[in-house]
């Protein structure tokens, strides 16, 4: 763990208990939902976690804020474990990691003022207690998030502004704190196309301008090549391959990384590839297969994969995948 | 929601309107008794075989009870007892309900069954005997009156604002909150509360009707405050008095439709809000809503009976 590392995440998993079970004996069946994820982030880094969908990657962001508590595994922010921190500390931390969710319509509280929910993190931790000072610093946090002129955004409420106006609102309250850490969960998903890339843009400005580091969780590989620098690729649970981004996306190791990237749309009609289209769906993470998780829809799988959980393999400057067909002279 | 939506959406409601008419002039009278009254109620009056029971006429509208005083001037008084037992005894019965719904929405788990059983408990036992016990343990007045009924009418609401609470409860902005670090506490009141309460003062009117059926009910009873004459306490008195054998039936007959009238208009109020706040009632009864409402005596009953929902003495 060098100095220069924000975020360090070990062994961390995060299983979710299913069913009442019976009164005196809980259910044994768990959703493995964050199963084993181990990386790092360095400061004013940006990092993409990549899965489809139910692949674990917003459980992990939720755990890393303490919003869930761990199975088991540790998370060192800034040099400290936080892992399972009490009340109070888990507040001071909240401080300096912020999050941005998923779908603006439904983040925002309808009944408050655009102003009042950027103040909301201000009031919550009894920061710039002087009103003027509040305001100040709310005004700074909206500008940066380009909703100019301030005056005009800061007394309206949610339903008054678009999808992209809202999804700056949330950034603005998530600036307003200065974190030093973002956690953006799919902040564009939720977006016309036309605004993804403004947001992106404002995102990507932020960390030149502030060196924050982004954690950011998408399953839109294409998103990622423009913004990102390094890319982690979830399954079911766990990152079977994580890599610069110029690396993984042009080289990949892992057939399933290979999969995701051969569906890309590519702006050449002419430019032919073959598609890897998977077979079959995501397989329900209660029971995870044995062996690697990925055979079962692996065009690639071999008999021991049914038995082998494959280890991460090292390919170059800090690429690593997790296949045990590596290095094969036919993959 | 938009305050001149609500406004226009509640117009368009005539039953709602009306409702609220009905409760507004109830207030009024209460309120402006002393000018609207045509006696003083604390009037000694010089009880001879005339004013016993006399009919109505141009001095008494309503005639007389059984003491020679006027039927409209009690009448009139008693709209105040009715309504400020109703109105404070449903203030007791929100606060109550609103905070054990909200505290077992929001913590859910061990929390939320141990609430919700007590609340279930309650729900289930007869309402009139335990009022009777509890104010034959109390003693009479009308303070008791008012705590006794209130503690025992928040079922209802607390399981309305629980149910409230569970969904909002799980909107992305309480999430949210609790990302930037807001303690329970800061969650319920910023973010909870202010999108439960709409819903709780649609509850309030129907909690209010039904205090004041079950003052009426204990009035009528004779457990009522025995210093204040209220609408049910006039019809104890009437029934217990003679009113009946001497045919006096306009000691009887007002009082029974001055409580219907409030219990009515409450009734009538409390769904012309639902319908503005719940939008999918609006929707599901959209064919049949006008033609019910046309036909009175198929209204009148079920449906104040049916959304006052525990109406005592049954």
């Amino acid at each position: 763990m060098s100095q220069a590392t924000i975020l360090t995440v070990q062994n961390l998993r995060k299983y979710f208990p299913i069913g009442n079970g019976h009164l005196f004996r809980p259910s044994d069946k768990q959703v493995h939902a964050v199963d084993d994820v181990s990386f790092y982030l360095e400061k004013g880094e940006v990092l993409a976690v990549v899965g489809e969908s139910g692949c674990g990657k917003s459980t992990l962001a939720l755990t890393l804020l303490g919003l869930e508590k761990p199975t088991a595994g540790q998370i060192f922010f800034d040099g400290k474990e936080v892992t399972n921190l009490n009340r109070a500390d888990l507040k001071i931390m909240r401080r300096h990691i912020q999050m941005i969710f998923q779908d603006p319509y439904e983040s925002l509280n309808p009944l408050m003022t655009v102003g009042e929910i950027v103040a909301e993190p201000l009031v919550v931790h009894g920061l710039a207690t002087r009103k003027n000072e509040r305001t100040a610093r709310v005004q700074k946090a909206l500008e940066e998030a380009g909703l100019n002129p301030v005056d005009s955004y800061i007394n309206r409420r949610p339903h008054e502004l678009s999808g992209g106006q809202r999804q700056r609102v949330v950034i603005a309250s998530a600036l307003v704190l200065e974190p030093s850490l973002l956690l953006a969960d799919e902040p564009v998903s939720m977006l016309d196309v036309s605004i993804r890339a403004e947001i992106l843009n404002l995102l990507i400005d932020l960390r030149a301008k502030r060196g924050i580091s982004i954690l950011f969780i998408t399953h839109d590989l294409s998103t990622v090549a423009s913004f990102a620098d390094r890319v982690a690729v979830m399954y079911l649970g766990r990152i079977v391959e994580i890599g610069a981004v110029a690396d993984v996306l042009q080289d990949p190791q892992h057939p399933y990384t290979k999969a995701l990237l051969s569906v890309v749309p590519v702006a050449n009609p002419r430019l032919r590839h073959e598609r890897i289209i998977l077979q079959g769906e995501t397989p329900n993470p209660i029971d995870v297969p044995t062996g690697c998780r990925f055979h079962p829809r692996c065009p690639i799988a071999i008999e021991a994969c049914q038995r082998i959980d494959p280890p991460f393999v090292e390919i170059r400057n800090g690429q690593r995948a997790a296949c045990i067909r590596i290095g094969e002279p036919t993959t | 929601m938009p305050q001149n939506n609500f406004w226009q959406s509640f117009f368009r409601n005539r039953m709602g309107v009306i409702g609220f008419v009905m409760l507004a002039i109830a207030v009024a009278v209460a309120i402006f008794a002393p000018l609207i009254a045509p006696y003083d109620p604390n009037t000694t009056v010089r009880v001879t075989i005339d004013n016993i029971y006399s009919p109505p006429s141009a001095q008494n509208w309503l005639g007389t009870d059984d003491a020679g005083k006027d039927v409209l001037t009690n009448l009139i008084y008693g709209a105040r007892v009715s309504l400020i037992v109703g109105f404070f005894a449903s203030f007791i019965s929100l606060v109550i309900g609103g905070t054990i719904g909200l505290v077992a929405g929001f913590y859910g788990g061990r929390v939320e069954n141990v609430l919700m059983r007590l609340t279930d408990i309650l729900l289930v036992i007869p309402d009139l005997p335990l009022l009777i016990v509890l104010i034959a343990l109390l003693g009479r007045g009308m303070p008791i009156l008012i705590f006794v009924i209130g503690i025992l009418g928040w079922t209802g609401t607390a399981r309305v604002v629980r149910s409230q609470t569970l969904s909002v409860r799980e909107r992305k902005f309480v999430q949210r909150a609790r990302a930037i670090g807001a303690g329970n506490l800061y969650i319920i009141r910023r973010h909870i509360f202010p999108l439960v309460f709409p819903l709780m003062l649609v509850n309030a009117v129907l909690v209010i009707s039904a205090a004041i059926l079950n003052e009426s009910t204990l009035a009528f009873l004779g457990l009522g405050d025995p210093t204040r004459l209220s609408w049910g306490q006039m019809l104890n008195f009437a029934f217990s008095r003679g009113a009946m054998s001497a045919g006096a039936w306009w000691s009887l007959v007002p009082p029974g439709l001055a409580i219907i009238w409030v219990v009515l208009g409450l009734t009538l109020l409390g769904n012309g809000l639902e319908r503005v706040f719940n939008p999918r009632l609006e929707m599901h009864h959209l064919a049949i809503g006008d033609e019910m409402v046309a036909r009175p005596p198929q209204v009148v009953g079920p449906v104040a009976v049916a959304a006052v929902g525990k109406t005592v003495g049954e």
